[in-house]
């Protein structure tokens, strides 16, 4: 039995330590939106934050995690950069299929976080390993360039 | 707007019975296209079952919400909101409040009217569904008008609607559709109800926001794979790595042992573990010592079956189109031959495949995103004996589609696998198995010869050699001994060639299992041709625009988007040493797009596409912002492809596994893209895959101008620009 601190609550999951986060977080909790994509720390689409910094959730046992902060998708927006990263998706029509948009959304969330105002080749090392099937490389970086502006206003 | 994505669990209300429920109590309005729906939808609430209207698109309640059933899916490309667009228009419903839902599954009632059935593919649904929902729309808006007149007691021609309400405006009544939908459901719709005047359009035309993104970035859209109906398990699968192999023997001692290990399913064709979640499922999978037998197909390999489809190109081809004496005129003058090579290719959608079944003796309950709604219910019905209504299909967002999800291979061996199972199962494939067990973009041979006279090409033979997709798929698609779709850009290129010719060898290959992906035909041809093009501009000694512009008298359009192209991408401006820019000219899916690729490549071969202009004459553009956004992933997909794309095969088992190996372009590799979309009057295109098709011989022959060296086969090979190896 695990007991996790996500999205501000302590949830109990009884599951094996070895087992990765992101199957607890999808198939016991139900918190869906942070997605399965290739299992390996490939892909980035199960990207969360723990502690404020992007983990690949599909390579983290819930035995390994501990009190850290977990922060997925469905959170995300109530953090000042979540929330300014999911606005300038919007507003820029980022998403197409979406599917890989949480761990896109997570992983600039938290380079903005760190980095509140990125160059290209910090974006370029923050969302590497985030693939994006259809595409959207173009808005997302103009996305996180209009996230990063609006926090100077 | 709320999209409700029938995501309800088993138990729950199926969504005839909302519809039913809503005209019995609720009241309100049924409307569709050509039948009378009001009338049906009330017969239906009398007898319990009937079924409703046929092209039942729009539904209004008496609170006024108006809610769209889409009868395309929505895997990425917009139709939900530009479909939306196009009913609301003509409607002239109030947009920011319309909810859309998912098509249950009906060729009757949804099938695509390019198609004959209920489907999601070849970048048509707007052009499919343009007069159909137009007509809906405007059917909606003409007795909605003429409730509000007969009840104001004033001539229906003084009346007009406008977001949500009809206005007569001589005495400044409003009525909303709310409060009309009792009276108008007693009323029929026109036949043929007119159609506004482009000029009058509200909502087509503008870059509107999409419907379906504000769930997409919190988290709370749901795509097949979210689906947790109450009681669901999970399970894993292995289907054998050789194409055709089946279960030998299976060891599953360890995996019953393990927790969280439910059950072990064991088919003819694959092994699945059930489990708590997931991971317990994969890891019990783990465990199992699985024998296959491999059949015959265990020692098909790669260079086999190159070998095999060159020897089949050599064959005279079943001819799709000729005129003027393409053979006559290829012997006179100095020929130019080259054979173009395209590999198979995944489809690798980031929503893995996946299928959420619950099979009762009675009924059967599927969660999917599918992009072929009705087959889904039909081999469900197929599997389980059941009939097709007791089979109910829950369509889901789609994580991507690209083709993959026409196939309904992962609902049929999911539909088995739940046949074995006490309650709701959820199947997902791990990224190998979907890797490993796709429907592939089948490999191409393409061999074209051409002479030129004055400067231009006076003769042409186009000899197309592959599987033919739709033989298997949709057979109407394939006769006399041509694949409509493997000759598609082909038979039609836009060029002004005299004498022309083109043939299509249908070869399937072997073990390998093939299927539509983004782009289909038009992908190979227009590679194919486009990169011809390119090195018989060199032959005659033409700038490849110039060369292009000359001969492009019947295609205007293009050439607009061509000469727009090329100002916006400043073609002819002098670029550093091994770099340089490449054209990719094409009509495909009712659509004219120039691209130009700006690419460089280092010593090593390593190629950087540092920038891509497209413009695109797409007729109509229903939202502008949506066309650009498709050509801006279609461009990426299509670099991807160009790029890395490859599936390779060994012992009859494809060699690639995940990401690691199967590559996808990343942000740091990808370029600036540019995207004009031309303002036009004449019906809309299609735009999802015309990316997909220009990016690859745009790159292939900036190549061509960066090196010299004409490259005829994808992926690009750098040992070969590296000056290591022969092209």
């Amino acid at each position: 039995m695990a007991k996790l601190r996500i999205n501000g609550q302590v949830r109990e999951i009884d599951v094996a330590d070895d087992t990765p986060l992101l199957w607890a977080l999808r198939d016991v909790l139900g918190l869906t939106g942070t997605k399965f994509g290739c299992g390996i720390a490939q892909c980035g689409a199960c990207t969360v934050h723990v502690d404020g910094k992007s983990v690949r959730s599909c390579q983290l046992p819930v035995g390994a995690i501990g009190q850290r902060a977990i922060t997925t998708i469905e959170a995300v927006g109530e953090t000042p950069a979540g929330a300014r990263v999911q606005k300038a998706w919007l507003d820029l029509e980022v998403v197409q299929c979406g599917y890989c948009q949480s761990g896109q959304i997570m992983s600039a969330a938290a380079l903005l976080a760190a980095t509140p105002h990125p160059d290209d080749s910090d974006i370029d090392a923050a969302m590497a390993g985030n693939i994006c099937r259809c595409g959207t490389y173009v808005r997302i970086r103009a996305a996180i360039k209009k996230a990063a502006g609006a926090e100077r206003v | 707007m709320t999209i409700q994505t029938n995501s309800r669990p088993p138990e729950a209300v199926s969504r005839r019975m909302i519809m039913r429920a809503g005209a019995a109590a609720g009241g309100g309005l049924l409307l569709g296209f050509y039948a009378p729906v009001g009338i049906v939808a009330s017969g239906a609430a009398q007898s319990g079952g009937a079924e409703f209207a046929p092209d039942a698109f729009i539904r209004i309640d008496r609170a006024g919400r108006v809610t769209l059933t889409m009868p395309q899916v929505e895997m990425g490309q917009g139709v939900y909101t530009s479909l939306s667009m196009i009913l609301a228009e003509e409607l002239d419903a109030a947009f920011d409040t319309v909810a859309v839902e998912a098509a249950p599954p009906s060729d009757a009632l949804y099938s695509n009217p390019l198609f004959g059935i209920q489907a999601t593919g070849n970048s048509n649904s707007v052009r499919a569904f343009w007069k159909k929902l137009r007509q809906a729309g405007a059917g909606a808006r003409a007795i909605l008008i003429e409730a509000a007149a007969l009840q104001w007691k004033v001539d229906s021609a003084s009346c007009t609607a406008d977001t949500g309400e009809v206005i007569h405006a001589q005495t400044g009544r409003r009525l909303a559709y709310g409060a009309l939908a009792d009276a108008a459901a007693k009323l029929t719709p026109p036949a043929d109800p007119p159609l506004k005047n482009p000029k009058d359009f509200k909502l087509i035309g503008k870059p509107l926001k999409r419907l379906d993104t504000p769930d997409k970035v919190n988290g709370n859209a749901l795509y097949g794979i979210d689906i947790l109906p109450q009681g669901v398990k999970f399970a894993a699968i292995a289907a054998s790595p050789v194409f055709g192999g089946t279960v030998g023997h299976v060891d599953d001692s360890a995996a019953r042992a393990m927790p969280g290990v439910r059950q072990i399913v064991v088919l003819s064709d694959l092994v699945a573990v059930v489990g708590d979640h997931f991971w317990a499922a994969k890891q019990g999978l783990e465990a199992i010592d699985i024998v296959w037998n491999d059949g015959p197909n265990a020692h098909v390999d790669s260079a086999q079956i190159w070998n095999d489809i060159r020897t089949a190109s050599e064959q005279e081809g079943a001819v799709a189109k000729s005129r003027g004496d393409a053979k006559a005129a290829l012997q006179t003058g100095d020929a130019v031959e080259a054979h173009y090579e395209l590999p198979f290719l995944s489809h690798a959608p980031m929503e893995p495949i996946n299928c959420t079944v619950h099979v009762r003796p009675d009924s059967c309950d599927v969660w999917v995103g599918t992009q072929v709604c009705a087959r889904t219910q039909a081999i469900a019905a197929k599997v389980t004996g059941l009939p097709l209504e007791k089979v109910a299909v829950h369509n889901q967002l789609l994580g991507g589609g690209f083709g993959r999800r026409l196939d309904v291979d992962g609902i049929e061996k999911s539909v088995r696998i739940a046949q074995k199972v006490d309650g709701p199962v959820k199947v997902v494939w791990t990224r190998e198995e979907d890797i490993q067990h796709d429907f592939y973009r089948p490999i191409y041979y393409d061999r074209i010869s051409a002479t030129l006279k004055d400067g231009r090409i006076d003769g042409w033979k186009h000899r197309v050699t592959g599987s033919s997709v739709m033989a298997r798929w949709f057979p109407l698609g394939f006769q006399h001994g041509v694949d409509i779709d493997g000759v598609d850009s082909a038979i039609d290129e836009p060029y002004d060639i005299p004498n022309f010719r083109v043939e299509f060898v249908r070869h399937e290959p072997p073990a390998v299992p093939t299927g539509f992906w983004r782009g289909v035909g038009p992908n190979n041809n227009v590679f194919a041709i486009e990169s011809f093009i390119d090195e018989l501009a060199k032959k005659a000694g033409k700038d490849p625009l110039d060369f292009r512009l000359a001969m492009l008298g019947k295609t205007p359009r293009l050439k607009a988007a061509l000469e727009l192209a090329a100002e916006k991408a400043g073609w002819g401006n002098p670029l550093p040493p091994r770099t340089g820019r490449g054209i990719a000219a094409q009509v495909s899916f009712a659509s004219f797009i120039a691209t130009i690729a700006e690419v460089e490549v280092d010593h090593d071969g390593g190629v950087r596409v540092r920038r891509i202009t497209s413009a695109v004459d797409t007729g109509i553009a229903v939202n502008p912002d949506t066309i650009a956004a498709q050509l801006q992933g279609g461009l990426i997909f299509g670099v991807t492809a160009a790029l890395y794309g490859e599936i390779t095969i060994d012992k009859g088992r494809v060699q690639q596994s995940n990401f690691n190996d199967y590559r996808m372009l990343r942000i740091d590799q990808a370029p600036a893209i540019d995207v004009h979309v031309i303002k036009s009057g004449e019906a809309p295109g299609g735009i999802g895959e015309t990316g997909t098709t220009a990016a690859p011989p745009a790159v292939r022959n900036a190549i061509y101008a960066a090196t010299g060296i004409a490259l005829r086969r994808l992926p690009i090979d750098r040992e070969v620009l590296a000056g290591r190896k022969q092209p």
